[in-house]
């Protein structure tokens, strides 16, 4: 049976972890550190732990300013309101001077299910990947944001890490080596290949074992970093299979599939498809549910394989 | 102190009208507080602007950047001459404040409203650490229009920031007009204290309310302070005084000179 643990709760649990190692560790929130699981580190070290209440333009500044003297800021809120509300924060405060603050947003994603459009961010890989310098994660499972959470520690500068909401199957290993811009093949195929992020890694799993039933060997690449993307095994992987399909619980515009797109394009264009959300807002309702509203289970990404394998034959 | 601020003010002039684009009402409205801040009551270093210790200013109205590359060539942090390369490519004195180009700027700035929060976040750090540095803000009544101001204003009473200053510089103008004709800010003393701020109101041209204020924002425990000083938007400069036109445009090569003969 497999196990299945909220990203977010890994992050918390992380981030006790490293305040337990690291004294420059600081942590702040907008009101939402139950959800964000922010509270777990809050209650540990109240000192270095900053509620800042319902407002998440001053909370990114105030990170910002944290930063400037020495200190690693962890920033946290609903994606929509980290990424969105305070997105000119991101770009023109911690981005533009280049600081040492950790952008950790839940809730990304349909999955949020009941709360509804408002509270469902799809647009935030886009949001930060578009600013210059940003580098974007969007670890798999728990076990990948443990590490993603520390390797945002050593890395030097500003960075976003996507978390959902829901509980999430654990389908990596804590032996298996994770490193920022370095995807991951979880399984080889010839026929087409798999680039997912997030959630959709272990759809894109499960959709390879359903091709493989009928015949249909699947590459699947687990992208955690959308920026900066691996080109190398991306343009590896095209050059084997020829056929490409990306997924991700996002937007069609500007996630992982308009970046991968870009460097395919660039590179070694072949035929690709891509799972994502099309023009349109979320809704409330049960994550399984939208997940099928919105065309992003494991049955949709094996149509698109399918075409793509089609389009890639004539 | 005047003498000093009669220097940085025709910096202000030849730097702007060098470099051909520029906010010269803004810059000079500044200048008064910041020789005082700088020359009397800063503890930093020039020769070593990442002193851990040392006393933060941020320049949250961003666009007053050239007063403040003006005191800090002053003070050493960069050579004289290079206020001339202002707003040029390659320069270290970038159109608005840039930290990584720019010793003795402390966040890069010119988005209005989020310095306070830088300021805040400053100030906490120093809490956590138990030092003792203080950290200065220095923001428009234009720019306290924008929502972020006030929550960090919110934000800083709430953690009792008694080591973070604000510098309200009212020059009572903003780029389409009169603060009061576009959007009214006031009042604005009040507000700060119905944000549980402690305000001192002074005459941002008087050398002795000036210090005066900055000694006692020193004292107050619990709370942290505001000083709402009252400028003149383009003070120094007889035809550049409290007009509106003087925000965003430089004067030229006969108007420098008008000016600098003003400034003697």
């Amino acid at each position: 049976m497999t196990e299945m643990i909220a990203t977010r709760q890994a992050y918390g649990d992380t981030l006790v972890e490293l305040g337990e190692k690291n004294k420059d560790i600081v942590v702040l929130d907008a009101d939402l550190s139950k959800s964000t699981t922010t509270a777990k580190f809050g209650k540990k070290f109240p000192d270095r732990f900053f509620n800042m209440g319902v407002a998440e333009a001053n909370m990114m500044n105030t990170a910002a300013g944290l930063a400037t003297c020495g200190k690693i800021a962890f920033v946290s809120s609903f994606s929509i309101f980290a990424t969105g509300r305070a997105w000119e924060q991101i770009r023109n405060t911690i981005c533009y001077s280049g600081l040492n603050v950790k952008i950790v947003a839940t809730h990304s994603g349909v999955s949020v299910g009941p709360d509804g459009a408002s509270h469902q961010c799809i647009e935030d890989i886009s949001l930060m990947k578009t600013i210059p310098t940003m580098t974007v994660v969007e670890p798999c499972d728990a076990v990948e944001t443990r590490k993603a959470v520390l390797a945002a520690v050593a890395h030097k500068g500003p960075i976003y890490i996507r978390l959902g909401r829901a509980a999430v199957p654990v389908i990596t290993k804590k032996e298996d080596s994770f490193s920022i811009g370095k995807a991951t093949v979880l399984r080889s195929g010839k026929d087409v290949a798999i680039v997912a992020c997030g959630a959709l890694v272990a759809n894109s799993l499960t959709a390879a074992d359903m091709l493989s039933k009928e015949g249909i060997e699947a590459t699947v690449v687990n992208m955690h970093t959308i920026k900066p993307i691996d080109q190398e095994i991306l343009v590896k992987v095209a050059k084997q299979v020829n056929a490409v399909v990306t997924a991700e619980q996002h937007v069609l515009d500007g996630g992982l599939g308009s970046a991968v797109a870009s460097v395919l394009a660039r590179n070694y264009p072949v035929p690709m498809e891509m799972i994502g959300i099309d023009n349109r807002f979320g809704q409330s309702g049960e994550p399984d549910i939208l997940f099928k509203e919105y065309h992003l289970l494991p049955e949709d990404i094996v149509v698109a394989a399918k075409r793509a394998i089609e389009r890639k034959k004539k | 102190m005047e003498e000093r601020a009669k220097v940085i003010r025709r910096h202000v002039i030849r730097m702007l009208a060098k470099a051909g684009s520029g906010h010269p009402g803004s810059s000079l409205s500044t200048v008064d507080l910041l020789v005082a801040l700088f020359y009397s009551k800063l503890r930093h270093n020039p020769q070593q602007p990442a002193w851990p210790d040392r006393d933060r200013f941020v320049m949250s109205k961003g666009h007053g950047c050239p007063a403040l590359y003006a005191v800090l060539a002053e003070m050493g942090y960069f050579s004289v001459d290079t206020l001339d390369t202002l707003r040029q490519f390659g320069s270290i004195l970038q159109g608005h404040p840039c930290m990584k180009t720019t010793p003795g700027i402390e966040i890069s700035g010119g988005s209005l409203g989020q310095g306070l929060s830088v300021g805040l976040g400053i100030a906490l750090a120093a809490k956590l650490d138990k030092k003792d540095y203080r950290t200065y803000v220095m923001l428009g009544d234009g720019e306290i229009e924008e929502g972020q101001v006030w929550e960090a204003a919110m934000a800083a009473s709430h953690y009792k920031a008694d080591n973070l200053c604000a510098i309200i510089d009212q020059n009572g103008l903003q780029i389409d007009g009169f603060i009061h004709e576009i959007m009214s800010s006031h009042p604005i003393p009040d507000k700060w204290r119905g944000f549980g701020w402690h305000v001192i109101e002074i005459n941002g041209h008087d050398y002795k309310a000036i210090s005066s204020a900055y000694d006692e924002a020193e004292k107050i425990k619990g709370r942290p302070t505001v000083i709402v000083a009252k400028t003149i938007k383009g003070k120094g400069v007889s035809f550049m005084e409290n007009q509106v036109d003087w925000h965003g445009k430089v004067p030229t090569k006969e108007e420098a000179e008008r000016a600098l003969a003003e400034l003697k």
